[in-house]
């Protein structure tokens, strides 16, 4: 079969920059480790409280170490649960001091929900009878919108908190 | 030896059959629904867009995510299969005839379709489905929605067999030739079809409809959204290669010239098959259960379909170039300036190519492993189809609406309507550039997609969003617009046209063309390989979906109102 020369010359940039695009990926991925969650850790989605991590007294941020935090979350329709406060008031709002990692680990007792910290990184779907995890560093201050992105039922577009990351 | 060969390239050019009357009525029946479709689905995203602009509710109660389902499911599903197979049978049709028993087994197939599509639709009115066009488990729509589903997969099933036997009669006859190159590509689009469909149709059959039906009391989710993935990447190439076939076939000869070769289209099709099935898992990337190696495997699979997207863009360009230039218009761009600009045959499918530049772009950017989570389920990714599906495809589907129409009619295009034709594209491109422009910037800012207009309690960052969403309903204003426009055509060319005989355009070789190899109808291997990359891809994280299987879910009717 005959090849024009023009089109050779395209051809070998095309399938040029396509080696170029995943070789870039792949060192991404397998040598600085960037991967998406994948952890495969699953949980009895009608008894996520025997977990716990789950339990609702472990819900919200929690402070590990300096710099250190681990959020825990029960995505369900159509709320988050992030705990309650002193008061006993469920928490709507998180403060994370900017440039601290946080862990965040979420499940759902229900349907499929989203993770998104609105503008970051931390974008996760949440699948019942997996614990969806990752580990994000907020750099840039500010209040971010943390809100489902996968539809969920007739609340999904009421399904939020924020999350402010302080100087 | 010169007369000989001239006899040859007449024999192995004389593709065009007549298509009768009743046979034009099967196609007709197919395009005439996809064009109903068009106008609901059409009218329901204009909804979608006044709702999310926050200037407008819904009147009596309605759910804005059952307008949502509606739009997905009529659009996404019913507007294409329906055009594209009508589609198909007309290519059918004139290059290799088709059958009295075939005939009335594809009317068949379109009842079928049909019966599913009415089944479908009155559940998703009803209320009883407001699932999307998705249908992720475990939220659970009424049975009769998935068994409309299931019924329309299985109707489409009918053209698939249909058009293989029409090719594999022609063949019969005409021993050592090869199968004319409209054929060969109907073909194989129907063949990935059927491959990429057994995905879907295993999960409906055998996860959703028992389990809806209450016989199986919990669903596999993670399986489930995976065979649905399975088939939904492969969905978008079966939209995109009846418009290729346009490009490839059609179009040179609309704008006075040759195909440029024919068997760099032939071979782009056969790779097209290999690499459109074997890359779903890159819709799941943000996904807890399915292994990071497989994910990496699949996004490798994913760009190798760039290879026959540039083999086609270098075609496209090289027609035009060549075509200009044999017209006697020299200088660098002389043969771009003089293409038929004003003939909206070209100009509708010319627009479309231009937008899969960027629509093409945005989706190495979905495909790109980690770029993937700045993106993922943010309505940039409603913008990337939006360019993609809704107006490549759509705008060549309107290309070869405004021949094919009047040609099975027997009716004229005129030159009012041509120039109607040229206003309704300028709409579409004017309104899908305002759009999808705005639906990219307010993903890259993370607002979500396939959400009811909401300021998420009245944050700063959300209120950012409103001037997109603003955008967003002026573009698809002008975009319905284009849809009412585009209605009023079809029904123009289908009844009220002057009577006439416009040309069914299909482009010849060149005189001079290399003979095509026969290798490139060795059906049995492109099969062979399809499927052994399939297995590849997807064997080892199937068999670890199911080992590792968590409990499954039981269903969820009451988030989407489903009592």
């Amino acid at each position: 079969m005959h090849l024009h020369k023009y089109e050779k010359w395209w051809l070998i940039f095309g399938v040029g920059t396509l080696i170029a695009f995943l070789l870039i990926l792949a060192y991404g991925a397998f040598y600085l480790g960037t991967h998406p969650q994948s952890h495969g850790v699953t949980i009895d989605p009608e008894n996520i409280g025997a977990e716990e991590t789950f339990k609702p007294e472990n819900l919200g941020l929690t402070k590990l170490d300096e710099g250190k935090y681990v959020l825990n979350v029960v995505a369900s329709a159509f709320n988050y649960d992030l705990g309650t406060d002193e008061e006993g008031k469920p928490v709507k709002h998180i403060q994370i001091p900017k440039g601290s990692t946080v862990l965040i680990q979420a499940v759902t007792p229900d349907v499929i929900h989203g993770f998104n910290i609105a503008g970051t990184n931390a974008n996760m779907m949440v699948e019942p009878g997996f614990i969806s995890s990752m580990e994000v560093t907020l750099n840039k201050p500010g209040e971010y919108t943390l809100l489902c992105n996968e539809y969920c039922g007739s609340g999904h577009h009421m399904m939020f908190a924020t999350v402010e990351v302080t100087e | 030896m010169a007369i000989e060969k001239l006899l040859k390239y007449e024999h192995d050019n004389k593709f065009s059959l007549t298509i009768s009357k009743s046979e034009s009525r099967l196609y007709m029946s197919f395009i005439g629904f996809a064009f109903i479709a068009l106008f609901v689905g059409g009218l329901m995203g204009l909804l979608q867009v006044l709702v999310r602009s926050g200037y407008y509710t819904l009147p009596a109660g309605i759910d804005y995510y059952q307008v949502l389902t509606v739009h997905g499911v009529i659009l996404g599903l019913v507007l294409t299969t329906y055009f594209i197979i009508g589609f198909q049978y007309a290519l059918m049709g004139k290059t290799v005839g088709i059958s009295e028993t075939q005939f009335r087994v594809a009317w068949l197939g379109f009842w079928i379709m049909t019966l599913g599509t009415i089944m479908s639709a009155i559940t998703i009115l009803y209320g009883k489905a407001s699932v999307l066009y998705t249908f992720y488990a475990p939220l659970q729509a009424h049975p009769a929605f998935y068994i409309g589903l299931a019924l329309v997969i299985i109707g489409s099933w009918i053209a698939c067999f249909v058009n293989w036997r029409q090719l594999y009669v022609w063949k019969k006859k005409h021993p050592g030739e090869k199968s004319p190159l409209l054929a060969f590509m109907v073909v194989i689009n129907m063949i990935m079809w059927f491959i990429a469909t057994l995905g879907v149709a295993a999960s409906v059959l055998l996860q959703f409809i028992p389990w809806s039906l209450g016989y199986a009391a919990t669903i596999d989710v993670l399986l489930s959204r995976t065979l649905f993935w399975y088939f939904g990447h492969p969905l978008v190439y079966f939209w995109l290669l009846p418009a290729y076939m346009a490009w490839y076939a059609i179009i040179p000869k609309i704008i006075g010239g040759k195909i440029f070769s024919d068997s760099l289209a032939r071979l782009s099709f056969v790779l097209f098959l290999f690499f459109s099935i074997p890359v779903g898992l890159h819709h799941q990337l943000t996904e807890p259960g399915v292994q990071t190696t497989w994910k990496f495997v699949q996004i490798i699979l994913t760009f190798m379909v760039i290879v026959p997207s540039l083999m086609t863009a270098f075609s496209m360009f090289a027609t035009f170039e060549i075509t200009g230039r044999r017209k006697g218009f020299g200088g660098l761009f002389g043969w771009f300036v003089h293409l038929p600009w004003k003939d909206v045959r070209f100009l509708a499918p010319f627009i479309g190519m231009l937008a899969f530049i960027p629509g093409g772009a945005g989706g190495l950017i979905n495909a790109s492993y980690q770029l993937n989570s700045v993106i993922h389920n943010t309505i940039w990714v409603t913008g990337h189809f939006h360019l993609t599906v809704a107006t490549t495809v759509i705008l060549t589907f309107f290309g070869i609406t405004y021949w094919l129409v009047p040609h099975l009619t027997g009716r004229k295009l005129t030159p009012t309507i041509n120039r109607l034709g040229i206003i309704q594209t300028i709409f579409w491109a004017v309104g899908m550039t305002i759009m999808s422009t705005a639906m990219h910037i307010q993903g890259l800012l993370g607002g979500p997609r396939r959400s009811a207009y909401s300021e998420y309690g009245g944050s700063e960052q959300v209120a950012e969003w409103g001037a997109y969403q603003v955008a967003q309903a002026v573009g698809g204003t002008i975009l319905f617009i284009g849809i009412v426009l585009m209605v009023y055509i079809f029904i123009k060319l289908a009844f009220f046209s002057p009577k006439g005989n416009e040309e069914f355009p299909i482009a010849k070789e060149e005189m001079d063309a290399e003979p095509t190899p026969m290798w490139l109808e060795r059906w049995k291997l492109w099969v062979t390989i399809t499927i052994a990359l399939i297995l590849f891809a997807y064997t080892i994280p199937i068999i670890d979906i199911i080992q590792h299987a968590p409990p499954g879910s039981a269903p969820f009717a009451w988030p989407i109102g489903n009592n």
